[in-house]
């Protein structure tokens, strides 16, 4: 029997909460978000609006599933393009440790980790103009190299293990070994990494869209809805503390399954449980 | 030591070429030609050929990149198209907004992370520990802009101690000092709760290492074991994290310049963005990217001051 | 002088020991030996109130009329490095690295108020003296020093008030054996000197039947024979005892069977790595392995020998065709061995590393575990499974294993399934690289038999490379010496051993601490 963490579960719970209410709004939603009804504006919590609607009479709820949608979208793709291209790179550098190849690939990683999200979202923007896209190829550029250290990082010390060598008397090449004995082994790693990049993505989108570098309306976007309601904040402080809730347990729940994961996946702890 | 220093600066400057490299080539090759993009679609001809003539963008384009880094380099980053202004004074004006902001920041979070981050590590498994632990995963969760934005709700609306905004510049060094605390406050929370588990996990770890049961079996207390052996070791992971929060830090100065409105580099870079003034935009992201660089040479610095086993003879 | 009562402790519930009783006179030196999780060094940190969180601790430990027990954590502090001293096993992390060793040494002084700072200085600059360390400056630091060496500076800290009592937790496991032979001569040295009684700690009966005045035998938590160190080990009145005694000099039954084609033939190999970086350029490269020549013949056990850092690993991989050669030759069966070499020629040379740990991928079954070899075939035989099972029997487990986890097996389990791997594409030759090092001596015994029962079942020869000449004289029929990337002897394996040519052999055989047939201590003279 397994006992599974407290952060495990809650973290879990919250997350596929927002999950499930961002899958539910691509069907239902309880009011049209794009639909602008100003005779609606501004009605507080409670009744056909539960959690009230903003300036432009949209019904906050609402809102606040589809811009779920959208942090999720963001944040998932981004860490996506972080592993699909850091992690193969990573192993890479990590099979041919001291070459070339491994010199240029953490020196473009070094070159990367000096432009922060924000400053590629801003260079992106500049010349192509805002959109989600920019939010998204932002956070995933800037995911790539730490996805790539973590692999390298993980690899490097299994590259020194007899079962490696094992391998290399049986005739198995870099690629191979790479695939069957490195990457499995440091999936754990990798997938504690994804959850905090992912809960880092939230952050990064929703920073990104409150400044005007990501989605554009009329797409709702919890940061968006942050910089809408920053002009009303002295009458109707409501409008700026909800979707910041939204942003605080979404990411809570994210790390706290992260932790939970790593002490679960933490081989040396499972390894005093057998 | 002398060659070490050697090494990290040659690649301090290799970074800086590839930095530029780069912003050259998203902003001046990327769009084609940078005159029509910033005129425009209403631009004539004749206007985006005065603008052209103006950019200096006749030359070929290793050309135009060397007028652009030499330029640079003895201080002089173009005449901003929008402002008619140059540039450097531009930037030089928000500089002392947006570079005092990120050290305010920098300052609070490792002034409380250190603390905070040694208590729950000494503490470890107690309630306190719990408490702290719990603390900082909600600081972590928390946008620093919407931080900022409840603390204007509290402290400017509601008790009304601190203005909702603007900055008084630094004639009155108190009141530029008081108009900077809450978005340093801001930024520094998240920060500091990263910063306070790092601290945390970087002393457990070397809180199990041989070198503390040797000196525990020498006769020091588990306090003095903390203190004279395991702090200077914790110091080296956490030496990495304050130098990736550095630009972290930058980049939230710039967010929550918006919340205050504070005539800092990150208005400058928005206002540049919105009005297609790409001689701003290149400028201020170079500028950004040489000052997070620089601190990763400060840290790799540090780095070699606090382990002996950089520092080869 | 000392005297532990009736010690009883448990961790978290678990009991780790039971009843443990003994007394240490002045100047004595006691020995605890033992095998790997028989709760020797427990005992140790039981008498310096160091253990983990969550023991409980019953008995008595008497140091003076002081029950060192009851004492609290600050009367604790005041004792530790004042009246008892501890060094430990692995002297590459017991010291502070970013802390000078002088500074080090000055602290024991230092906390214990028992000197300024000066004063210290200079006591600590006195016993870096004393442990043999005139020529370091104080103001090294770890890193630049090699293992013997910290392992000294750890000594000088220890001793550096005059403890009454010293304990040694394995002080020589990590080290090579000349530098054990140092180290165990200078703890003797201070011993005498100081007046101070000292509880080494060792699974090596070697080493106690040296050093040790009074000798402990323990297992699983109890002691089960104690007395002078000659009645002890010269009567053996336990079966434990005399159990670990043979083991630890355990011949295995072998037939010399070697014949004169010669399989593997190494001819003036060398290894190069490249030199340091000294800015844009590199230093001379360093010569790793240095015109290495030697045949390996059909049936034989060859023994290659020599201390941590002498290229025998470097050698081994070369040979193996892991890594390139910079020059000579290396011909396994006539054709040249490489990186690229074609895998049916790889099949016939397998290999068994010494760590039971990391040498398997924790997530494989044992079949998929013993089975991995049969990549190098150009397709794996329809028998997979009949093979497996039938390696397994070979190596004495069971073919219902195949299903289980490299975590559900023992250490020395692990070593046979290695060993299952290494024979799965039935090669001629079988490389095993420290395989027997880290294992207990009765485990390490049984792997013996079954590999010189193997040898003979079917006719392989063995490269046998380990820094253990105990394990090379019981297994090889043949040995080299390696020294600093050379061969510097070779010859046959008792020739080599009663009447070594080489100064290194002869340096080499005098440190390494033995256990005589008669089983009374036999004393080598320090060189």
């Amino acid at each position: 029997m397994i006992r599974l963490p407290v952060s495990l579960l809650l973290g879990a719970a919250l997350s596929t909460g927002f999950l499930a209410a961002a899958l539910l709004s691509f069907v239902w939603t309880p009011h049209d978000v794009e639909n602008l009804v100003i005779a609606n504006r501004l009605q507080p919590a409670g009744g056909e609006f539960p959690l009230g609607t903003d300036q432009f009479g949209r019904d906050l709820l609402s809102m606040l599933m589809v811009g779920a949608r959208t942090s999720i979208a963001v944040a998932l793709v981004a860490v996506g393009i972080g592993i699909t291209l850091g992690v193969p790179l990573g192993l890479a550098a990590a099979a041919t440790r001291g070459s070339l190849l491994d010199e240029i690939i953490m020196r473009g990683n070094d070159l990367i980790f000096a432009f922060p999200s924000l400053v590629i979202a801003i260079l992106i923007t500049a010349v192509f103009g805002p959109s989600a896209l920019n939010a998204i190829l932002a956070i995933g550029i800037f995911n790539i190299p730490v996805f790539a250290r973590v692999a390298r990082g993980g690899a490097l010390s299994l590259w020194t293990l007899d079962y490696v060598l094992s391998a290399r008397t049986a005739g198995k090449g870099k690629v191979r070994i790479s695939a069957e004995h490195i990457l499995p082994n440091i999936a754990n790693l990798l997938i504690v990494q994804a959850t905090i990049q992912f809960s880092l993505g939230i952050l990064a989108e929703a920073a990104l869209s409150y400044v005007g570098l990501g989605a554009q309306p009329p797409t709702p976007s919890w940061g968006r809805m942050l910089a809408e309601a920053q002009t009303m904040i002295y009458t109707h402080p409501m409008l700026a503390v909800l979707p910041g809730l939204a942003i605080v347990l979404m990411v809570l729940g994210l790390n706290l399954m992260g932790d939970g994961l790593r002490d679960v996946l933490d081989p040396r702890l499972r390894r005093q449980g057998t | 030591m002398l060659r070490y220093l050697l090494n990290r600066l040659i690649s301090l400057c290799l970074s800086l070429v590839a930095a530029s490299l780069v912003i050259f080539l998203v902003i001046e090759v990327i769009p084609g030609d940078p005159a029509a993009f910033m005129l425009g679609l209403n631009a004539t001809e004749a206007n985006v050929a005065a603008l052209r003539e103006e950019l200096g963008l006749g030359g070929t384009l290793p050309e135009r990149y060397w007028a652009w880094v030499s330029g640079m380099l003895t201080g002089d980053f173009g005449t901003s198209y929008t402002y008619r202004v140059p540039v450097a004074d531009l930037i030089l004006d928000r500089l002392w907004v947006s570079l005092p902001l990120a050290g305010y920041a920098l300052a609070l979070s490792t002034a409380i992370a250190f603390p905070v981050g040694l208590i729950a590590a000494s503490r470890r498994g107690t309630a306190t520990d719990y408490g702290i632990m719990g603390g900082t995963q909600l600081g972590i969760a928390v946008p620093n802009f919407w931080f900022a934005m409840l603390l204007v709700l509290v402290f400017a609306v509601n008790l009304q101690w601190f203005s909702a905004g603007g900055f008084p510049g630094w004639a009155d060094p108190m009141a530029a000092i008081k108009a900077l605390t809450l978005p340093a406050i801001a930024l520094a929370l998240p920060q500091a709760s990263i910063l306070a588990r790092v601290m945390r996990s970087a002393l457990l770890d070397t809180l199990g290492q041989d070198y503390i049961r040797t000196a525990r079996a020498k006769g020091l207390s588990r306090r003095q074991a903390v203190i004279r052996h395991a702090l200077r070791n914790a110091l080296i992971p956490v030496l990495t994290i304050i130098g990736l929060q550095f630009s972290f830090l930058l980049a939230g100065a710039i967010i929550i310049e918006n919340v205050f409105f504070l005539p800092g580099l990150g208005r400058l870079i928005f206002q540049g963005i919105t009005q297609r003034d790409l001689v701003v935009v290149e400028s201020v992201t170079m500028l950004l990217v040489f000052a997070v660089i620089l601190v990763t040479f400060l840290v790799d610095i540090a780095y070699a001051a606090a382990d002996p086993r950089l520092r080869r003879k | 002088m000392i005297r532990i009562d009736a010690l009883s402790l448990s961790i978290h519930g678990l009991p780790i020991l039971r009843d443990v009783s003994l007394a240490i006179g002045k100047g004595q030196i006691f020995g605890l030996v033992g095998e790997s999780g028989s709760g020797k060094s427990m005992t140790a940190l039981a008498l310096m109130q160091l253990l983990p969180h969550g023991a409980e601790v019953t008995g008595r430990a008497i140091l003076d009329e002081i029950d060192l027990l009851t004492k609290s954590e600050a009367d604790m502090c005041a004792l530790r490095g004042n009246e008892i001293g501890m060094i430990f096993q692995e002297p590459m992390t017991a010291l502070n690295p970013v802390q000078t060793i002088g500074d080090q040494v000055a602290e024991t002084l230092l906390i214990h108020d028992a000197a300024t700072r000066p004063e210290a200085r200079r006591i600590a600059r006195d016993r870096l003296d004393r442990v043999g360390l005139s020529h370091i400056g104080m103001d090294r630091f770890p890193h630049e020093l090699s293992g013997g060496q910290r392992q000294r500076v750890c000594i000088a800290a220890a001793i550096a008030l005059h403890p009454r009592l010293l304990i040694a937790d394995e002080p020589t496991t990590a080290l090579d054996v000349t530098t054990q032979a140092q180290i165990l001569d200078l703890l003797k040295d201070l011993v005498a000197e100081e007046g101070m009684s000292l509880l080494l700690i060792t699974h090596d009966l070697a080493v106690v039947s040296d050093m040790a005045d009074h000798v402990a035998v323990m297992q699983n938590g109890e002691i089960v024979e104690q007395g002078p160190t000659a009645q002890v080990l010269g009567q053996q009145n336990h079966p434990y005892t005399r159990a670990l005694f043979a083991a630890s000099s355990h011949q295995p039954d072998r037939t010399r069977m070697a014949g004169r084609a010669p399989l593997l033939d190494v001819e003036n190999v060398s290894r190069l790595y490249p030199g340091p970086r000294r800015g844009l350029t590199r230093g001379d490269p360093v010569r790793a392995v240095d015109g290495v020549s030697f045949q390996l013949h059909k049936g034989e056990s060859l023994g290659l020998v020599g201390e941590s850092g002498c290229g025998k690993s470097t050698l081994t991989r070369a040979i193996l065709g892991l890594d390139p050669i910079q020059g000579g030759a290396i011909r396994l069966f006539g054709e040249p061995v490489t990186p690229s070499m074609r895998n049916d020629l790889r099949a016939g040379i397998q290999v068994v590393f010494q760590d039971p740990y990391g040498s398997f991928n924790p997530r494989w079954q044992v079949e998929k575990l013993v089975a991995e070899p049969f990549h190098l075939m150009a397709a794996p035989p329809p028998d997979r499974r009949d093979r497996v099972a039938e390696a397994l029997q070979s190596v004495g487990l069971q073919p219902a294993d195949m299903a289980k986890y490299p975590h559900e097996f023992s250490g020395g389990q692990r070593q046979r399934i290695a060993i299952a791997r290494a024979l799965i594409t039935r090669p001629r030759i079988l490389v095993l690289d420290e395989a027997v090092s880290a294992l207990d001596v009765r485990v390490r015994a049984q792997i013996l038999d079954l590999l010189a029962d193997l040898q003979s079942r079917l006719h392989l020869s063995y490269l046998f490379i380990s820094h253990d000449l105990t394990v090379i004289r019981a297994i090889t029929d043949r040995v080299l010496v390696m020294q600093a990337g050379r061969i510097v002897e070779e010859g046959e394996t008792e020739t080599v051993f009663t009447a070594p040519a080489h100064s290194y052999t002869r340096t080499l055989l005098a440190a390494a601490p033995r256990l005589d047939i008669m089983g009374r201590a036999t004393t080598n003279a320090a060189m």
